[in-house]
């Protein structure tokens, strides 16, 4: 019987390797796998390229993994928060490059990435700095950009339910970019809310089919971001 | 006076705005002024919201007692969902702004040309961090682009410029302004004075304008 469930956040992301790409689930702080981020920064992993929307919130979760100095590069939409320094120092004095790409051509890419697809046109950042060093090409008098798709080594994600075959369900807003980021890596490795029996998520509810996810631990308690931060938490 | 304390406020730029978006749309808020266009849609006339971050059918802010961190905007700020709403993921919800499905979105700016060029995500200044999150994607997607923004900067410069000097969100993409002192569409020619905000008149929005501003 196919069971992906593993005994510990630290035995889920033990597999994580110096150098992987690792995509990271989340907007802000809505969906983001808080617990299994700390348990990479206790991993220990180096040089990796994380991929996020975001660079996280004062210093717990992603920030604590880029002020922990694991991350080498961001590849994001939006590396700006109200309540961290962490990215800016870390992208200021060299020791974190940064792609920027549009939050839509993000989200494209990993699911063109996913699909088998190589590369797509879209006309998202035509004439922008960020069209700098791509393909243009013209269909149908409109001017579009040549942007590449994205895999990974493996994705971070939070759950709201997972079944021992990997079929997920989310809560809301926390939803975000996790389906996609659960298709464009290797190995993905989850944390829910709650892992459920075989049969109990209805088919027709599933959001992410278990063929996509490889890990899961369940965190049933997971840490809010916001309250973390409140508290003047930092990691470790 | 200045005239940033004449004029329309915030909440007037807002609502009139809103008067000019037709009921049933899909529209997209952006961060900061934009916000308020929801608090002032005529009576009678239903919009839907969407937030990118994976929500049709926003609803107001969350009160302060019914805070779900899982239930967020674009500007990561609790909100609530309509009865009806919908959630999704990233790649549909960008599906939805890059695929011509929204109506009307709504944004800042920090410098609008006469042939409809935006720039909203950077002043280009070195050691600023980058940050452009979905302003490209809403620009080149959505089939009606509105912005809100005051007229001028607050140091009095034009914000309504011949070629914007800042790097662009899009090209050719802004349809109709909301300024504090007038609305102002993008036509072929250029800049068109539409409308002037109550006690201000078309010389004095001309005056703040750096390009040719003409009339209807």
């Amino acid at each position: 019987m196919i069971d992906k469930r593993v005994g510990s956040v630290a035995e889920a992301v033990s597999v994580i390797k110096d150098g992987a790409t690792v995509l990271i689930g989340g907007f802000g702080e809505a969906g983001s796998p808080i617990e299994l981020i700390h348990a990479l920064i206790d991993h220990g992993a180096k040089n990796l390229t994380a991929v996020n929307n975001n660079c996280g919130n004062g210093e717990v979760g992603l920030a604590a993994l880029i002020a922990s100095g694991q991350v080498s590069k961001m590849i994001c939409s939006y590396p700006r928060s109200a309540n961290s320094m962490v990215f800016p120092d870390a992208y200021r004095s060299g020791r974190v490059a940064l792609e920027l790409v549009p939050q839509g051509t993000l989200a494209e890419r990993l699911r063109c990435g996913a699909a088998g697809i190589p590369a797509f046109y879209t006309p998202t950042a035509v004439g922008t700095p960020l069209a700098e060093g791509k393909e243009l090409r013209e269909f149908d008098g409109k001017h579009y950009l040549l942007e590449r798709g994205l895999v990974a080594d493996f994705a971070l994600i939070k759950c709201e339910r997972a079944d021992p075959l990997g079929n997920l369900t989310y809560n809301k807003t926390a939803r975000n970019f996790s389906p996609v980021m659960c298709m464009a890596a290797k190995t993905t490795i989850v944390q829910a809310r709650r892992v459920v029996e075989r049969g109990e998520i209805d088919p027709e509810h599933v959001v992410t089919p278990g063929i996509f996810v490889d890990r899961i631990v369940e965190v049933a308690d997971p840490a809010v971001e916001s309250e973390l931060i409140a508290a003047g938490r930092r990691y470790p | 006076m200045s005239a940033s304390s004449r004029g329309w406020n915030r909440d007037q730029m807002a609502a009139r705005a809103a008067a000019d978006i037709p009921d049933g749309a899909y529209v997209n808020l952006g961060i900061g002024i934009p916000e308020l266009v929801a608090e002032h849609v005529p009576p009678g006339r239903e919009l839907i919201y969407h937030t990118e971050n994976g929500l049709l059918g926003m609803g107001p802010p969350a009160a302060a007692d019914r805070r779900d961190y899982e239930l967020i905007n674009a500007g990561k700020k609790p909100v609530t969902a309509i009865a009806g709403a919908a959630y999704f993921h990233h790649a549909d919800s960008f599906a939805m702004i890059r695929g011509g499905h929204l109506d009307v979105c709504v944004l800042g700016a920090l410098q609008v040309a006469q042939n409809g060029d935006l720039a909203n995500w950077s002043t280009g200044e070195t050691g600023a961090i980058p940050a452009v999150g979905g302003a490209m994607d809403l620009v080149a997607g959505v089939k009606t682009v509105f912005v809100i923004t005051k007229h001028v900067t607050k140091t009095g410069e034009a914000k309504l410029v011949e070629r914007c000097s800042f790097p662009l969100t899009g090209q050719g993409v802004v349809a109709r302004v909301f300024t504090d002192l007038a609305v102002i569409d993008v036509t072929e020619k250029g800049f068109v004075l539409i409308e002037t905000a109550p006690g201000i008149s078309a010389g004095e929005v001309r005056e703040q304008t750096a390009a040719p501003l003409y009339s209807r």
